[in-house]
């Protein structure tokens, strides 16, 4: 990647804990960490470790318990209109159309449709959907439905792509070849991403970066770079430097003893 | 089942089949006409009403009380309904109420509203309107309240307004449940109308079934039978039409059409619980 200069994403000492019937629960305990404009950055975990409360947090939709999350350069304190967030279910209206889901965030922030009618139908074009701007999302499989809604937070141009555990629920082969095709889409439109997953392999092969998150509380423990060329293909994971970081990984888990994935 | 030729004859047939033993078993063992008349019988009733005018001008009245009652009702349901699910306070204060009001069989209402409001028209849409009102108000407060947690999520991410995730999200999500609640309040509107017209009333076919009643005429009482159920019959086909109109993106609409290929599947979930919602509400 290109020198990095700027940080697009400053996590301060972030805190968060919820209150049960047996006391607080701390979701997310003291997080510090910085990512660069362009940076492709994972966030790997076993269930429980907070990865979920954070990007909740990134995408302003939860308010932190104490510390501050910026992004470039201003407090991140309620939902804001420059975050592209991809959910782990597709999450599309099935009254709208492909193309009309896609520009949901457009109609939302009042901005002109006739413009981004034809960024929408470009990134259609980009995600491999061309020609489906009019097809209804239950006409899609679960795999074009994801892309549908990756192209939903590219849309308005955010500064950041916040992503949660996008492809879990799709099936191997098209998880594969959906990370193939994300990487390709991440190197077309250089965005900041920070990409949350409980798939080791998934978080080496995508990320610039892997942070490392271990459960109960939830916290930082490894902040892994990964220096692998790009674009990667997928002989790239039976490479030894691809399963050194995999192993390393995988042997802080074990440490912890929190791995259940 | 497919409407084949085979099964279309098969079920001439059948209808054929069952008119001609209900015809015979009444000639046969000579069943008087005042307990059951014979489909001759029926049919000549039948002919003779339609042919007088006088059924027609009847019905029209029942129609017009059943439309009047079905178009406030279900408006007065779904705006309460919509009341109800979108600000607690109305919520906590009324709907109680609502509930106690619900478990009360609605036609058990309908003296007092005659005595209120009259033998004319009012009185038949006040009767048909509080009848047809409940399954727009339960619907669309179930179907308002179970937008999808992650949609809600999602719209928030965008920075959308209250307004914005009621207008973009939970409305047109609601609509499934309404429209199966319009489906109900129609043929309760019909029900309502009627047993207004039962209690007191001057025009209508269920004022007059009353009066055939009275003078044992069973095969005219037969004849409106069967036009209401016909009525009911093409009352529901519309609605069904307009909610394939409505919902041309609802996958149980189209079901011979599956989505593309692999793993998610379109979901059911709203139909059933629409169709959950449907069981509380008695007439």
């Amino acid at each position: 990647m290109a020198p990095v200069t700027t940080e697009a994403i400053a996590v301060h000492d972030l805190s968060k804990s919820y209150a049960t019937r047996d006391g607080a629960v701390v979701a997310l305990d003291r997080t510090t960490f910085d990512v660069a404009e362009g940076e492709f950055v994972s966030v790997v975990g076993p269930s429980g470790c907070g990865k979920s409360t954070l990007l909740k947090i990134l995408a302003g939709i939860l308010p932190a318990s104490s510390g501050d999350a910026r992004l470039r350069g201003t407090l991140i304190d309620g939902p804001r209109r420059d975050i592209g967030v991809v959910f782990q279910s597709p999450v599309l209206f099935p009254w709208r159309t492909v193309l009309d889901n896609v520009l949901l965030p457009v109609d939302v922030q009042r901005l002109d449709r006739g413009r981004y009618a034809r960024v929408g139908a470009d990134l259609l074009g980009l995600v491999g959907l061309r020609g489906f701007e009019q097809r209804y999302p239950w006409e899609l499989s679960g795999g074009m439905q994801q892309r549908v809604a990756i192209t939903r937070a590219l849309v308005h141009d955010p500064a950041m792509l916040l992503m949660d555990e996008p492809f879990g629920a799709l099936d191997a082969m098209t998880r594969e070849h959906m990370n193939l095709e994300l990487q390709r889409i991440w190197m077309e439109r250089t965005k900041t991403v920070l990409f949350i997953t409980h798939s080791i392999p998934e978080a080496v092969f995508l990320g610039d970066r892997v942070l490392v998150m271990t459960p109960r509380p939830g916290r930082l423990m490894d902040d892994v770079r990964v220096a692998l060329p790009r674009p990667r293909s997928l002989d790239v994971m039976n490479t030894p430097e691809f399963g050194r970081h995999v192993h390393h990984i995988r042997a802080l888990f074990n440490v912890k003893g929190g791995v259940d994935a | 089942m497919r409407w084949s030729g085979r099964n279309i004859g098969l079920t001439a047939l059948l209808f054929v089949a069952t008119i001609a033993a209900w015809e015979a078993v009444v000639r046969v063992f000579q069943i008087p006409v005042f307990i059951l008349p014979a489909p001759t019988q029926v049919g000549m009733a039948l002919y003779r009403g339609l042919a007088s005018g006088v059924y027609l001008d009847h019905l029209k009245y029942t129609l017009l009380e059943t439309l009047l009652g079905f178009i406030v009702g279900s408006a007065l349901g779904f705006f309460l309904g919509t009341a109800v699910a979108m600000n607690r306070y109305v919520e906590f204060f009324f709907y109680p109420y609502i509930i106690m009001f619900q478990s009360l069989p609605k036609v058990a209402l309908a003296p007092l509203i005659v005595v209120w409001f009259g033998l004319g028209l009012t009185s038949k849409v006040i009767n048909a309107a509080l009848v047809a009102f409940f399954p727009l108000l339960v619907n669309t407060m179930v179907g308002l309240k179970s937008a999808d947690e992650d949609r809600v999520s999602l719209m928030r991410s965008l920075a959308a307004s209250d307004q914005q995730i009621f207008w973009m999200l939970r409305l047109p999500n609601a609509l499934p449940f309404v429209m199966a609640g319009l489906d109900v309040a129609m043929i309760f509107a019909l029900i309502g109308a009627i047993v207004a017209e039962f209690v007191g009333a001057q025009r209508g076919l269920g004022m007059l079934i009353q009066s055939m009643n009275f003078n044992m005429d069973v095969s005219g009482q037969f004849s409106i039978l069967l036009i209401l159920s016909l009525v009911g019959l093409i009352l529901n086909r519309i609605i069904m039409l307009i909610r394939r109109r409505v919902m041309f993106w609802d996958p149980s609409e189209k079901s011979a059409l599956e989505p593309a290929t692999d793993d998610v599947a379109a979901p059911r979930v709203g139909r059933v619980v629409a169709a959950r919602a449907k069981e509380g509400v008695t007439p």
